[in-house]
């Protein structure tokens, strides 16, 4: 099994409160690992390091180390622009620009400027059909975005990641604004998406975590407080608070 | 049922307000009405053929002639040129404002900025007349003493403020997600500013614009002290012109005779002032209707 991040010793503050504490895990590639915790545990926080998004936010402080193809994604001299084309993010609300439907696919294609032209038509259908949405707006495709239910923007916010052929899909809690069909859409994809992509996604909902991923970690106040694999850590938590926390007993 | 009397209560008030409102609507109609009666009687004498047609404005010479060509490319000189001042640097100050400073240094440069927009413009017009247009004669020393660069420069860095301002309200009003979104995508500061925030926020920033032209078109102190007397088609920034505004501010000054065709000058010009400025601001209306993206 290979691994795509590694992470440790990681620490996160905002100002002087500190958000993560001495953080170590191991992210497989080709697999989804799922970030379980009450609110406020610190796994939105998690994964805002991973492409280094908590650089928008003022006065965050990280240290630590995360390993991805040699670098430390921590450093000063990573280019976090390169860093976030490879490494996608999918928010808990759709956030789809507002642009039509294949000016949203083709944003960050056009931007980087590093393909042909005369391929815009196939990236467009290509991240459309993987993000499972071509068939439902293959008409349409110079609507507005925003004309889309919510649950069509949210794949189409995946559709808008995969054209920048990312290998990591960050997705912070992509359906907790979804209905349950809209729901259950994203997370057939999701097993889709994991022959190709290596997934990380923050859940709300155990449920969601126990069927879609292979891996879970278990973050409380900050801490990452039991990590491995789903089947594993659902049947027989090694540790007492994951027990209490995945049979309801708080969060 | 005592509770009669607050419903009478209401329905005074009601036309309390109501009186209120018509009186800025009465207003507008009873200055469109006599901008139109002394037109009309102004056209009974003049020709309008003649008016909008000929190209020489002297109405109180003798003979006189009444093209009103010249005092229209003087204010749409005016109108561009202070345009290519307060356009690009206040979209420049939006952008910066609301996609590159820190929010200390936006606290501290917004209400400075909005400070300009308080400075009368008569102190514009001397400031125009006293230090950019020798500014401009040292590089440029065919330039006259009055001319309609200086004044339009002037007349661009008063409705600048007005530009930054609403630009940057606008961008500010798109929200936060979005941004994140096209960072999360790989953009750099510019790319998200540029390709994502201003085309989003663009119904807010055209009508900025519009505003900002319509302010420079019916702006007068400014024209009247720097940019000269001269009815000009000839187009050159650095000449002497007159405007509609400036023509009607030196009719006023002048001793002419009420009723007098030359009074009546005064009217028609402010009718057709009147007219291009309304549409000015139904082209705005169209611009905002047209693009406006609600964010749910």
């Amino acid at each position: 099994m290979t691994i795509k991040i590694k992470v440790e010793n990681l620490n996160f503050y905002y100002g002087s409160f500190q958000a993560l504490q001495n953080i170590n895990i191991d992210i497989h590639e080709n697999r989804i690992t799922a970030l379980i915790g009450p609110s406020g545990c610190g796994k939105s926080t998690f994964i805002k390091t991973i492409d280094r998004m908590y650089d928008l936010i003022e006065d965050t402080k990280a240290d630590g180390t995360i390993a991805f193809e040699g670098i430390n994604i921590l450093d000063e001299s990573t280019d976090v622009v390169e860093l976030r084309k490879r490494i996608g993010m999918v928010f808990q609300k759709p956030n789809p620009f507002p642009k039509s439907i294949s000016e949203n696919v083709l944003y960050a294609v056009k931007r980087h400027g590093d393909q042909d032209k005369k391929d815009f038509p196939s990236i467009i259908e290509n991240s459309l059909r993987k993000a499972s949405l071509w068939d439902e707006v293959k008409h349409k495709l110079n609507q507005s975005a925003f004309s889309l239910s919510g649950g069509q923007q949210q794949r189409l916010c995946i559709a808008r990641t995969l054209a920048t052929k990312p290998d990591i899909i960050l997705m912070d809690e992509p359906t907790s604004a979804l209905d349950p069909i809209a729901t259950s859409k994203i997370e057939e994809l999701l097993q889709e998406l994991k022959k190709e992509y290596t997934v990380i996604i923050v859940t709300h909902s155990m449920q969601q975590a126990a069927r879609i991923s292979d891996y879970t970690a278990f973050f409380l106040n900050g801490e990452l407080i039991e990590f491995g694999e789903t089947k594993e850590m659902f049947t027989a938590p090694r540790d007492k608070r994951t027990e209490d926390y995945i049979t309801g007993r708080y969060g | 049922m005592k509770k009669k009397k607050t419903y009478i209560q209401e329905s005074i008030i009601q036309v309390i307000l109501a009186l209120f409102a018509s009186i800025s609507i009465l207003t507008t109609v009873g200055i469109v009405f006599s901008l139109m009666f002394e037109s009309v009687i102004f056209f009974n004498e003049v020709s309008i053929i003649e008016f909008f047609t000929t190209i020489r404005w002297a109405p109180v010479f003798d003979p006189p002639s009444f093209g009103v060509l010249p005092l229209i490319s003087g204010t749409l000189l005016i109108a561009v040129l202070s345009s290519m001042v307060s356009l690009p640097l206040g979209l420049g100050s939006a952008i910066y404002l609301s996609e590159f400073a820190s929010s200390k240094a936006r606290k501290l440069i917004k209400p400075i900025l909005e400070l300009l927009a308080g400075v009368p413009s008569i102190v514009y017009g001397y400031f125009a007349l006293t230090f950019i247009t020798p500014l401009l004669r040292t590089f440029l020393p065919q330039t006259e003493i009055f001319n309609a660069l200086s004044a339009s420069i002037a007349v661009g860095i008063m409705t600048l403020p007005m530009v930054a301002s609403l630009s940057e309200d606008a961008m500010m009003a798109v929200p936060n997600s979005i941004r994140q979104g096209a960072y999360a995508l790989g953009s750099t500061q510019l790319e998200v500013s540029t390709h994502v925030i201003v085309p989003a926020a663009f119904s807010g920033i055209a009508s900025s614009f519009v505003l900002a032209i319509s302010r420079a078109i019916g702006e007068t102190m400014i024209v009247a002290i720097a940019a000269g007397q001269t009815p000009s088609m000839a187009l050159n920034p650095l000449g002497s012109i007159q405007t509609m505004t400036g023509f009607m501010v030196n009719m006023a000054l002048g001793d002419i005779q009420q009723g007098s065709i030359e009074f009546k000058t005064v009217f028609v010009v402010g009718m057709v002032l009147f007219v291009i400025t309304l549409i000015m601001n139904l082209i705005a209306k169209k611009i905002i209707a047209r693009n406006r993206e609600v964010y749910a």
